[in-house]
This record gives C-alpha cells, structure tokens and sequence, in this order.
C-alpha cells in the first residue's frame, strides 16, 4: 500500500489560499468591526492553519487515526488552558 | 491499523532496506514515526501555548496599551515576513513530494530554497528587532518609552509599564519562535546535505517528512502570532 502523493497543483492552491489569507487578514485589521476585528483575525488564522494541517502536514491522507486523536485531544486541552484561565480572568468583578 | 498483510507483499516490503525487521509494513513504519513526530509537537503546543495564554490574559487586562505597542510594529515588515514563511512551507511540502516521486535532484533544490527564506525570514526579524532597540521600546531598559496615547483616547497616555509587559510577550514569543526557526534551518542544513548525498527517495524519506512536520509547525505559531502581535486595533 502506497501513501498518498499530492499533486503540484493542489500545493500550489494551497498556497495560494494561504497567500490570500494573509492579505485578507491586512486588509481586515483596517477595517473597524468592533469587537468582530479579533474574531475575524483569529478565524483567517485558524482557516489557515487548517490548511496547512490537512494538505502540507497530510493528515487529510493518513489512515492513523491514533495520529488525528492526538491532534484532536492537543486541540482539546490548549482550549481548556485558555478557556478556563479566561473563566477566571473575566470574572473577577472585584479587582 | 494494518493486518498482517499477504506473503507477497512481505516480502516485497522486505526488499527496502530502510524498512526495520519490528515493521510489517513501510506504512506501519511510516505510522509510527508520524505519530512520534506529532506527540513531540503537541509538547511544542503546550509550550507556546503557555505564552499565548499569557498574551491573552495581558491583552484583555491591558488592551488599550497592547493596542497602541502593537501599532509601533513595523506592519510592513511582518506581512513580508509573513509571505516568506508561507513560501517556504511550500518549498518543505515540494520536497517531501519531489522524494515521494523519486525526483532526487529537486529535492535538494526545494531544500536550499526553504533554507533561503528561513534565513530571509530570520534576517527581517533582526531588522525589526534593531528598530525596536533603536526606538527604545526593549522592555527592561532604561530609557524604555512609548510615545503617544491609547486608540480613541486622546487624554490617556500610553502606560509604560503596560507597554513594557507588551513588548516582553513581543520579545518572548518571536524570540522562541525564531530560536525554532535557527533550530529548523540548522535541521533542514543537515537534512540537505543527506538528501544531496541521495539518502532520500520514494522507498525511504521519514526524516524528511518529519523535519517538513516541525517546520509546517513553526509556521502554524507564526500564523498565529503575525495578528495577535501586529494586527491589534490597526485601524483608526
């Protein structure tokens, strides 16, 4: 069984994706949203590194699930680190 | 996960060489070295992700500061910067190809052209880093200031201690972000140097795939830091 080989042109998308991304993500800094500006930012950043996970890291491709479960479950405890850190933070009417 | 394959395909599989006698298979191989590469990332993700927790709690305690600091980035820069990485995560995932289809020669090329850029990117960095030591605006120092007032609020003036907390998250994160990157450039050296040596093709290129996994990495944490860093409050 052979692994999976991605075409020049799929790469080359790929990047192109990226490229636009970043310009968008310029673009978007100027302009103001309001409280939407970091929200946007984050979701350009986030779709980008998605793309670079799935297509240039191949796990699109692999057939290990163990490989994807530990992404997932990195994913997963980084959040809870953010999440409940900013539980605390946020509601500290006191200070 | 695999079952035991046919006999057949044993003993073809047992012709690479580079496949060790614990394996069934080249893809169990390839498998497992995958998931070690990965397990050693998410420990990379734990690390970085310490400061980005840190960045975040400062960022919404100090947000009007953070603003006005991350606006004294050199945006220009960054976006080059940023361009530069994607580019060169493109030539790694080139390579990583270029060995899957036995095109040896161009693996090397792709190699040298990912170094090239890893060294552009690192160059620019120092430009930006001689700016800010330039501008006073390395915390810790004595002369630290940061001119001007917080975003749409005129009255308020920047507070150089909030800023100096800023330009420390700045200073911590790009500076293991770039220490990453000299470690990378370092790898990918070696990594040249052995592909040149034609170690690397379609029946055996691990350590290629793995180096292209560390470096696709350190450009998933720039992707993250190039708007969190620069992009703060841009407009006015």
């Amino acid at each position: 069984m052979s692994e999976h080989i991605s075409s020049v042109k799929l790469y080359v998308g790929i990047w192109l994706a990226l490229m636009a991304g970043t310009m968008l993500t310029v673009l978007a800094a100027g302009v103001d949203m309001g409280p939407l500006n970091p929200v946007v930012a984050l979701a350009i950043a986030t779709t980008k590194a998605v793309l670079v996970v799935l297509f240039f890291m191949h796990v699109k491709y692999t057939h290990e699930k163990l490989t994807k479960m530990v992404i997932v479950t990195a994913i997963f405890f980084f959040l809870i680190l953010l999440g409940l850190t900013m539980a605390d933070y946020t509601s500290r009417l006191w200070t | 996960m695999h079952t035991s394959p046919p006999a057949t395909v044993e003993a073809e599989a047992h012709e690479n060489p580079a496949l060790l006698h614990h394996f069934a298979t080249e893809e169990q191989q390839r498998n497992a070295a995958s998931l070690g590469m990965w397990v050693f990332l998410i420990t990379e993700i734990m690390f970085f992700g310490g400061m980005f927790c840190a960045y975040l709690v400062y960022r919404y305690s100090y947000f009007g500061d953070f603003a006005a600091a991350s606006s004294s980035l050199d945006l220009k820069w960054g976006t080059i910067n940023t361009i530069v990485l994607i580019g060169s995560s493109l030539t790694v995932a080139m390579a990583v190809r270029c060995a899957q289809v036995g095109k040896l020669k161009a693996i090397v090329g792709f190699l040298i052209a990912t170094i090239v850029l890893g060294v552009a990117f690192l160059g620019i960095k120092g430009i930006e880093y001689k700016q800010k030591f330039d501008e006073n605006h390395v915390p810790g120092l004595a002369g630290f200031h940061l001119e001007g007032h917080v975003p749409r609020h005129a009255d308020i003036p920047v507070n150089q201690q909030h800023a100096q907390i800023y330009f420390s998250l700045y200073f911590a994160m790009t500076g293991m972000h770039a220490l990453h990157m000299i470690i990378g450039v370092g790898l990918f050296a070696y990594l040249t140097w052995k592909a040149y040596k034609g170690r690397y093709g379609p029946g055996y290129y691990t350590p290629l795939e793995n180096g292209g996994l560390y470096w696709h990495f350190v450009d998933i944490v720039w992707i993250y830091l190039f708007p969190l860093l620069y992009l703060i409050d841009r407009h006015r």
